[in-house]
């Protein structure tokens, strides 16, 4: 049974996929028709007909992870790393009946490019779904606190 | 040390025929005569007139380092001035862009000003009888730009008084604005949505000279477009249709044939553009219903002349470059010698069907975005050079390829599109737009004047 507390230790987890660089564990937990969203709009409600920092589904996932691998991606040279730092999710559904998983986590994110360190501050939002056993994402949305400021590159996930 | 100011000699000594020097790079005396000289003699983009649709709408902007604001006033006409209260200095308008009703309120002082920039009350006023203030500039209201062109709703300046007239500095280059603007079957584009923004930290002319570079994408863009086509290629399964994002990574990757044999055109002051015969823009699925609008709206013949004219970069001498065939426009603004700060601005097609605007953002997020993994291939090389440039050993950048000696500068030519004669083209509009006013200033007969 999925409880509040199965969403929380979720989203520790697929955080700490990221900061330990485990990409396809971390492919793994998002849903076939996942997407991934970085909105560029004050509470933005439209991906499609309004800009966004990014939005992309699972195919699009996979080509910046295998880029972040390739031999001549020369922006990863050296390596990025990243780090979250989350508060305790806050669980917004919690509806096994219905299906229904949602949680928004206030972070703050690091990503290092050589001697440089960027960070960022803002809110994470989960919609997950039940596949047999186990959630699966099939929303991860970040909104960025300073989202219409312009930054430099950002080459992981938040 | 001033080794340039008043010196229009020693910055023309900056450009070879085929080599510029690194200083127009690196060195913080010439970024600062690019602000004083080469943007106030330049056209500059400030923005859409479909943003300030009703009085009382205004946008702000930079030309160049100056801060400007541009507003609707209740007769209809657009008016450009100086982002400054005529008082202290205060910026009367902070934001992007707004409606500040009937008039500018500068908040320190309450000094007011009508959308058409005249002085509409200062509180207290008797404080300035008898003191001469009529006879000052204050009085006049806000300082207004005079030479403002809006060539189908694309809003240019230029900030110094007497230079090359609008018409003579563009000339056949307004084509590209003309082709976007063509494509909606009402000959209307609309500005919805601001800007994607990032920041480079590298000098603002590797930005421009990228955007006529077609011996890059193969090379630095293999891990990004490359990787895409690599993992379509292995997961597609049964799929036969491209998806859009397949179609937009793909052709980065084409070979140096296809760039060769699509063209580069060159106009005068160092204007010109990629993608002549065709283009990466080329071979998009088509929209349903669009083709149908524009014959209805421009008839058969006219309706493929428009749309067959695909386009890829076209720059506009200094800094913006525009995509028709996606409706974007980037402004590359510089921010210091080593700074530039990039937004990228998506059209939308006036009447057209949604899935074209949806096309032109999802190009912009993945090409012109902090997240795009195209620009982050770009930006490392630009970083790169931007840093590499400080070395003593080789103090020259090379533009020679396909340069043939006595290259005449100023004309119209559709060459091999690997050339790198736009790149030479900009640096010849750069040297001639740095020192027609010094040349004035030293009371010799400027190069250019209208």
């Amino acid at each position: 049974m999925i409880s509040e507390n199965t969403i929380t230790d979720f989203v520790y987890r697929e955080a700490d996929l990221l900061d330990t660089m485990q990409w396809q564990a971390w492919l793994d937990l998002f849903h076939p028709e996942a997407r991934y969203w970085m909105p560029l709009e004050w509470q933005q409600q439209d991906p499609v007909l309004q800009p966004s920092l990014m939005y992309e589904d699972l195919l699009l996932m996979k080509v910046r992870i295998e880029r972040l691998a390739g031999e001549r991606t020369f922006s990863q040279k050296p390596k990025s790393r990243c780090h979250h730092l989350l508060q305790a999710p806050q669980i917004l559904a919690c509806d096994p009946a219905a299906g229904i998983f949602k949680a928004r986590t206030s972070f703050i994110y690091t990503e290092t490019r050589g001697d440089a360190l960027e960070r960022f501050s803002g809110w994470a939002s989960h919609d997950l779904v039940q596949v047999g056993d186990e959630l699966k994402i099939k929303l991860k949305r970040i909104d960025l606190v300073n989202f219409d400021a312009p930054f430099g590159n950002i080459q992981l996930f938040m | 040390m001033a080794k340039y100011e008043n010196n229009p000699r020693a910055i023309r000594g900056l450009v070879r025929e085929a080599e510029v020097h690194r200083d127009v790079y690196v060195d913080p005396e010439v970024f600062e005569l690019e602000m004083e000289h080469l943007f106030p003699n330049s056209w500059i983009y400030v923005g859409h007139a479909s943003q300030l649709s009703k009085p009382g709408d205004f946008i702000t902007a930079n030309i160049g380092r100056q801060p400007v604001v541009a507003s609707r006033h209740s007769d209809g006409a657009i008016h450009l001035f100086y982002n400054r209260c005529p008082h202290k200095g205060v910026k009367i308008a902070s934001e992007p862009c707004g409606n500040t009703g009937k008039f500018f309120r500068c908040p320190y002082h309450a000094w007011s000003f009508k959308t058409d920039g005249s002085l509409l009350a200062i509180p207290l006023k008797k404080g300035y009888e008898g003191t001469g203030f009529a006879e000052t500039q204050a009085n006049d209201g806000l300082s207004k730009i005079k030479n403002v062109v809006i060539y189908r709703d694309f809003i240019f300046a230029r900030l110094s008084e007497h230079g090359v007239a609008f018409e003579d500095y563009f000339g056949d280059s307004l084509s590209t604005i003309d082709n976007m603007t063509d494509r909606s079957p009402q000959g209307k584009l609309a500005v919805e949505a601001a800007p994607i923004r990032y920041m480079h930290t590298c000098n603002w002319k590797m930005l421009v000279e990228n955007q006529t570079d077609t011996c890059h994408p193969m090379v630095a863009h293999e891990s990004s477009a490359g990787t895409a086509i690599k993992v379509w290629q292995r997961e597609q399964g049964d799929s036969t249709e491209k998806p859009m994002a397949v179609q937009l990574y793909g052709p980065f990757m084409s070979p140096y044939e296809f760039y060769e044999q699509s063209g580069i055109r060159i106009w005068p002051n160092g204007h010109g553009h990629t993608g002549v015969n065709n283009s990466i823009h080329s071979n998009y699925s088509d929209i349903e219903g669009y083709l149908g609008q524009m014959v209805a709206a421009y008839g058969e013949t006219r309706a493929h002349e428009i749309l067959g004219e695909v386009r890829h970069n076209t720059v506009y001498f200094p800094n913006i470059m525009v995509k028709g065939a996606v409706q974007i426009l980037r402004n590359f603004i510089p921010i210091a010698v080593d700074r530039t700060l990039v937004e990228s601005w998506v059209y939308r097609l006036v009447g057209a069907p949604d899935k074209l605007y949806e096309r032109a953002l999802m190009y912009n997020r993945f090409i012109n975005a902090p997240t795009s993994i195209v620009g982050h291939d770009d930006l490392e090389m630009y970083e790169r050079a931007q840093e590499g440039l400080k070395t003593n050993g080789n103090q020259w950048v090379n533009l020679r390829r396909l340069y043939e000696s006595g290259e005449e500068p100023d004309v119209t030519a559709v060459i091999n599109g690997t050339s790198e004669r736009q790149m030479r083209n900009q640096f010849h509009a750069w040297a001639k737009y740095m020192t027609m006013d010094m040349d004035k200033n030293l009371d010799q007969p400027g190069e250019a004047a209208e």
